[in-house]
């Protein structure tokens, strides 16, 4: 599996490009769709209209100055964050949007084939592709077979096969016939095709605000009319503290002052950071080569509590493989290796080809070259239900190796006048019960002993499924075998629950009663008879390599088409919300530093007349400069978080697959308790260096 | 502190915790329509009432239903209570022959009265008659108390139940609260309070001689049933203007005890019957753990202040404005108490208690009166601080933020602000306008920062529906009487319609069974968690309002320096 890099953060070209559109990003229209950046705005421009008009009158106040210009920073700095995580999606469309608008599609008009643009189909046109063209639009295939280089949207260089009917019809726009010739109906229109949707969203342009996105965004700015209610009453009070103890209201707080106050409390670290983190999230799908149609979807993923996994290629090796010999009474184990070897030689079956490499594996038997052995090979039908060998020694002796199910070995051996031996009836029985599947092994009258194959397991994947319920997720394994054989898989890959002889209407049932009991469902699947459980899924995940349906009706595409994916997608989901949450409570813990820096520093002057600095300067716990150097610091440092946070932000917090209590507890340390502390020692030490 | 004060204050809290489970186990089961002990005594007046009312108590409301009955009800309390104070004087019940109330006092009281807030700008002993404290007040005292419970059983059930709009029925609810809770609880107080002195009498104000051969006139009246709903509904009205600390309303230590008792029962065993109707008891406790904490919190800061004494009197306890005869304690623990509780009865003038004992008692109340609170309306205010930290910290286990099973979303979190905003809003709008207004500066007795802190003070107990006063704030002005009820219908249903609307809105979520991976509530982490954001959110709100009021009253009198 290749990945798209993500360019690194610190990529020159980048960050010009960022810090560009984070002033294009100053108008008003867009900034008012963030309303907690959009209130330090409005307060940058009053601070600055004040610094003007005592311009205007001559007067000159370095500290509004400085107030104005790290507000307009507090501004560019989020706007800054946002150009990062959309500019590292950037490249990636520009270079589609290239290839799509260069292609030229061969268009059928009857039996005419006319020359037209690809931004000229429309839905139902139908084209045709031969060796070397690029595949114009989304389309299916009606007619022929072809194999098709999509590194351009997958990343992944290993051509895939694509074919009329069936489950891998499916082609899409701007990838590359590589062999053969596919006629293609178009099934997208223009600007709603799968690069389309792909250019949207890594560009962020067509990016909506998720549901809890919005809800928090309530929040923040709810949390932002409490403080701007908190500092708009303050004058008042300070104003009546000014006339008890006698000192001119004249000296009230200034705008300027206010605002600061107001900056520095409302939540700009999260407000600033929010929908880079939604992009981000999108990024990172795509980092892992998984596109989601929505960001609803990744917040949705983070929720999934039940997966329904296929059994083949998620939880095993496609293929069952053979395992074991086991001889039967009298028989070297060599013996039957050996034999089991011969009659699977011209085998191309994925059971058959396994049976070669384990004999080579444990008993060193090689392959022998066919045509000495005179062999004769007996290929398995459904009648016979067994495959072998006749080789003719150079007695001229027949020998006549098989392997085929107990029934029918029984069959041919009974026919020879042999005997099937008791014991090998019990290990059969005993395999069989274990949901492996036992190949007897017979030459002539003899039963030579049992070949185990069974399903392999994939490596880590018990491990993986142990994470997951840690984090509460349960998974289902769906698969067609019966209930024997799935329970011994289910055991083994540790799933916690799975369904046997399922069909593809029973994996919808089953969507629907796990929803019924409230539980959130996440499925991959590929092929057309999956598109309804796609769709019923909370989250369906479609495999590139499946059919069309399939694809419009789930709401993440895979391009890898790698079924294990579904559990990384979980992940990305949570990690998204971890970020937001831990980001939004350490905003919220930085205010009481804050208040600690500037109520100190605004009062000073109080009662000062009477005691030597006014009394509420002993809440300047922090010990700062002055009362200019104090407000500017926490100005300043509210301001720098943001920057300092961005790399948080487009990378998500650190995840682990732990109980939901130790995510917080972690979580709640670092940021609830570090939220607590940072700005107090961050503070000082800016203020600190503003006095030197 | 003494030996015996420790003892007493231990046994309260014990006591007070003892107590929640039992009486817990008793609202959930005469609540929630089940049988219960009194039922085969009262259930025929129940049924008598549904008839007289004509209502069906199976015959569920939605959220906007519910509300619309809720604020009628409400509506009607008011308009009711307002025009018996201004035609008293031609009112019967009127022995001392007291004069028709002003349009705003009246008003204010009105108000006061049906937010289960009591607050009185007046002196009830010579303002009102007999008449329009039994008919009127005490009468509220019982529904605004039950309205409360109302507002909690709704949102109870919208936690328990899924898929549905229906949230209850209110008038069911209204009179399963009256008559199976706050009457015989209230009789059974009543009684033991007579016992220990309290009078109830019909009598005209009696003329005493006193020893020093001076006369006296000694209000008298039907006390005891209106002190023993005023501490169990979480009213707090006093029948006279010292309220508590009148002999007649409070007249040994142990009606004092039971008094204080009183004031926290019901809204501590509320959180069992919220766990039992959840049927999640351990939530239940988590919650009563979260308000004893806070409780017990407050409580240490406020004792502090009062021990830690005045500079300027050498460090010693100073009695004055304190419940002389029961002592600091008792008037700490009365102060602590009744603040926490959206009670506003007092046993002492907390305008005397030490900054910092006079800034727990504040905070208790600009907190959200969340600390056992009134009577359901502690523990309605709780679920919207849950709601806001839910969401906060939710996030961080890598899920949307879900409560018992119920996804949170915008919406909630939208009603939640409003809820949290209202009272905020109130406090701060309301008390700066006041201290730049002449009407404002006019009401305060006390220079410096003190009289700022009575100005906080009074708009708080308003919007928090405590009812206690400051005292040192003469607020029976024009001015006073409109923007207190003001604060006090924001506060109460700037709160309560939030509040069902989120009722209304969970009701109809389905239900997320929990998981490992689900963030839960009912854990110590939370606890602390929920207690943070409680502390957070209320502080930064308040954080330069106090530091301009008590916080610098009491570094200028740490520093010596008075007005």
């Amino acid at each position: 599996m290749s990945t798209h890099r993500s360019p690194g953060f610190f990529n020159r070209q980048i960050l010009l490009q960022a810090t560009g559109e984070s002033f294009k990003k100053l108008n008003p229209v867009l900034l008012v769709k963030n309303p907690v950046i959009f209130i330090v705005a409005i307060g940058a421009l009053i601070t600055s209209v004040v610094v003007f008009s005592d311009l205007l009158r001559g007067e000159f106040s370095s500290f509004n100055i400085q107030i104005a210009t790290w507000l307009w920073f507090t501004v560019l700095f989020a706007n800054f964050s946002e150009a990062m995580a959309e500019s590292r999606g950037k490249a990636q469309a520009d270079s589609l949007r290239k290839s799509r608008t260069q292609t030229r599609a061969r268009k059928m008009e009857g039996k005419q084939e006319v020359q037209v643009y690809a931004t000229d189909l429309r839905k139902g046109d139908i084209v045709i592709c031969e060796t070397g063209d690029i595949i114009p639009s989304d389309g299916e295939v009606m007619e022929g077979i072809a194999s098709v280089d999509e590194s351009a949207i997958t990343g992944e260089s290993a051509p895939v096969i694509r074919e009329s009917g069936g489950d891998r019809s499916a082609v899409t726009g701007g990838t590359r016939v590589i062999s053969d010739r596919i006629l293609i109906r178009i099934t997208a229109e223009q600007g709603d095709t799968f690069i389309d949707h792909m250019i949207s969203l890594v560009e962020g342009a067509r990016r909506k605000k998720t549901p809890n996105e919005i809800a928090l965004s309530i929040l923040l700015s709810g949390l932002s009319v409490i403080f701007l209610l908190a500092v708009v009453t303050l004058p008042a009070f300070f104003g009546y503290n000014l006339s008890a103890s006698g000192m001119p209201g004249s000296q009230n707080l200034s705008v300027p002052v206010l605002i600061a106050l107001l900056v520095c409390l409302i939540p700009t670290t999260i407000g600033g950071l929010l929908s880079a983190i939604g992009i981000s999230g999108i990024d990172r799908l795509l980092q892992r080569n998984v596109i989601a149609t929505s960001g609803r979807a990744i917040e949705a993923a983070g929720d999934i509590d039940v997966l329904l996994l296929d059994k083949t290629g998620t939880i095993t090796l496609g293929n069952r493989m053979a395992t074991n010999f086991i001889p039967a009474e009298g028989v070297k184990v060599e013996e039957l290796a050996d034999a089991a070897q011969l009659s699977s030689l011209s085998d191309e079956t994925p059971e058959g080809r396994s049976i070669v490499v384990l004999a080579k594996e444990k008993f060193n038997i090689r392959g022998r070259d066919i045509k000495t052995l005179h062999a004769t090979f007996i290929p398995f039908t459904a009648q016979t239900r067994m495959s072998g060998v006749d080789l003719v020694s150079e007695s001229g002796r027949v020998r006549r190796i098989r392997k085929g199910s107990s029934e029918s070995v029984r069959t041919f051996v009974q026919n020879n006048n042999g005997f099937f031996p008791q014991k090998i009836q019990n290990i059969v029985a005993e395999l069989s019960g274990q949901g492996a599947t036992p190949l007897v092994v017979a030459e002539d009258n003899r039963v030579l002993g049992v070949i185990h194959l069974k399903d392999v397991v994939k490596g880590g994947i018990r491990q993986r499924f142990a994470e997951l319920r840690k984090m509460g997720i349960r998974t289902v394994m769906i698969t067609g075998d019966n209930s024997l054989t799935a329970a011994a898989i289910a055991a083994e890959a540790g799933v916690d629950d799975f369904m046997a002889e399922a069909r593809p209407e029973d994996k919808l049932k089953r969507i629907w009663q796990e929803q019924s009991k409230g539980h959130l469902v996440g499925m991959i699947g590929d092929g057309t008879n999956d598109a309804p459980a796609l769709a019923q899924a909370d989250i369906g995940i479609a495999m590139n390599s499946g059919t069309q349906a399939a694809r419009e009706a789930g709401n993440m595409i895979d391009l890898d088409s790698n079924p294990t994916k579904l559990i990384e997608v979980v992940e990305v989901g949570k990690q998204l919300l971890m970020t937001r949450g831990s980001l939004t409570t350490f905003s919220i813990a930085n205010d009481v530093a804050k208040y600690f820096a500037i109520i100190p520093a605004i009062a000073v002057s109080l009662y000062s007349g009477r005691a030597v600095a006014g009394p509420l300067s002993s809440l300047n716990i922090m010990n700062l400069g002055s009362p200019e150097s104090a407000i500017l610091s926490a100005v300043i440092f509210n301001a720098i978080i943001i920057i300092l946070l961005v790399p948080l932000a487009l990378k998500g917090v650190r995840y682990r697959p732990v109980s939901s209590n130790n995510a917080l507890i972690r979580n709640l340390l670092f940021f609830g308790l570090g939220g607590l502390v940072a700005p107090f020692a961050g503070i000082k030490l800016i203020d600190l260096l503003i006095n030197l | 502190m003494t030996l015996p004060e420790i003892i007493q204050v231990v046994l309260f809290l014990g006591l007070l915790t003892g107590l929640t489970p039992i009486l817990g186990n008793y609202l959930y089961l005469a609540l929630d329509g089940r049988n219960h002990i009194l039922k085969p005594v009262l259930g025929s007046t129940e049924r008598l009432m549904y008839r007289i009312i004509k209502v069906n108590p199976d015959d569920e409301m939605n959220w906007r239903g519910y509300a619309s009955a809720l604020l009628l009800f409400n509506l009607a309390g008011l308009i009711f209570v307002f025009t018996i104070q201004v035609f008293q004087g031609s009112l019967p019940l009127n022995p001392a022959g007291l004069p028709d109330v002003s349009w705003h006092s009246a008003l204010n009281t009105a108000v006061s009265f049906v937010t289960n807030t009591n607050w009185q700008g007046y002196a009830g002993e010579t303002t009102l008659s007999y008449f329009v404290q039994m008919v009127g007040l005490t009468v509220q005292n019982f529904v605004s108390a039950a309205t409360g419970i109302a507002v909690l059983l709704a949102v109870i059930r919208s936690i328990s139940r899924n898929n549905t709009d229906k949230i209850g029925n209110f008038w069911a609810d209204i009179v399963r609260s009256v008559i199976y809770v706050l009457l015989p609880l209230s009789i059974f107080l009543a009684i033991a309070l007579a016992g220990q002195g309290v009078i109830q009498n019909f009598k005209s104000y009696e003329a005493v001689h006193t020893l020093e051969g001076g006369q006296q006139i000694l209000p008298m009246g039907p006390v005891a049933s209106q002190v023993a709903i005023k501490q169990i509904g979480t009213n707090g009205g006093g029948y006279f203007n010292s309220n508590s600390s009148h002999p007649f309303e409070n007249p040994t230590p142990f009606s004092n005890f039971l008094e204080m008792l009183f004031i926290l029962l019901i809204p501590a065993a509320l959180t069992i019957t919220y766990g039992k109707m959840t049927g999640s008891v351990r939530q239940g406790w988590a919650l009563f753990s979260v308000m004893m904490i806070m409780l017990i919190s407050g409580l240490l800061i406020a004792l502090y202040g009062e021990y830690s004494g005045n500079p300027l009197y050498g460090n010693m306890r100073l009695m004055e404005g304190k419940e002389t005869r029961f002592g600091i304690v008792n008037s700490v623990l009365w102060a602590v108490s009744t603040t926490a509780a959206s009670n506003g009865s007092v046993n002492s003038l907390h305008d005397c208690l030490s900054p910092l004992a006079g800034m727990v008692a504040m905070l208790n109340i600009m907190l959200g009166e969340v600390v056992f609170g009134g009577v359901g309306a502690g523990l309605y205010g709780m679920i919207v601080f849950i709601i806001l930290t839910v969401f906060i910290a939710g996030l961080m286990v890598g899920r949307t933020p879900e409560f018992s099973g119920k996804k949170i979303e915008a919406f909630e979190v939208q009603m939640a602000i409003i809820a949290i905003l209202a009272p905020a809003a109130v406090i701060l709008v309301f008390s700066a306008l006041a201290s730049v207004s002449i009407e404002g500066l006019s009401g305060i007795n006390n220079a410096g920062p003190h009289g700022l802190s009575e100005i906080l003070y009074a708009f708080s107990s308003a919007a928090g529906n405590n009812g206690s006063a400051f005292a040192g704030l003469n607020s029976n002005t024009t001015f006073y009487n409109l923007t207190l009820a003001a604060g006090m219908l924001i506060g109460r249903f700037g709160v309560i319609i939030p509040v069902l609307a989120i009722a209304g809105n969970l009701a109809g979520k389905k239900y997320t069974p929990p998981s490992t991976g689900t963030f839960h509530t009912d854990n110590w982490l939370f606890i602390i968690l929920l207690i943070a954001v409680i502390l957070i959110v209320g502080g930064l709100t308040f954080f330069p309002a106090l530091s301009l009021g008590p916080v610098l009253d009491h570094l200028l009198l740490q520093g010596g320096i008075t007005f």
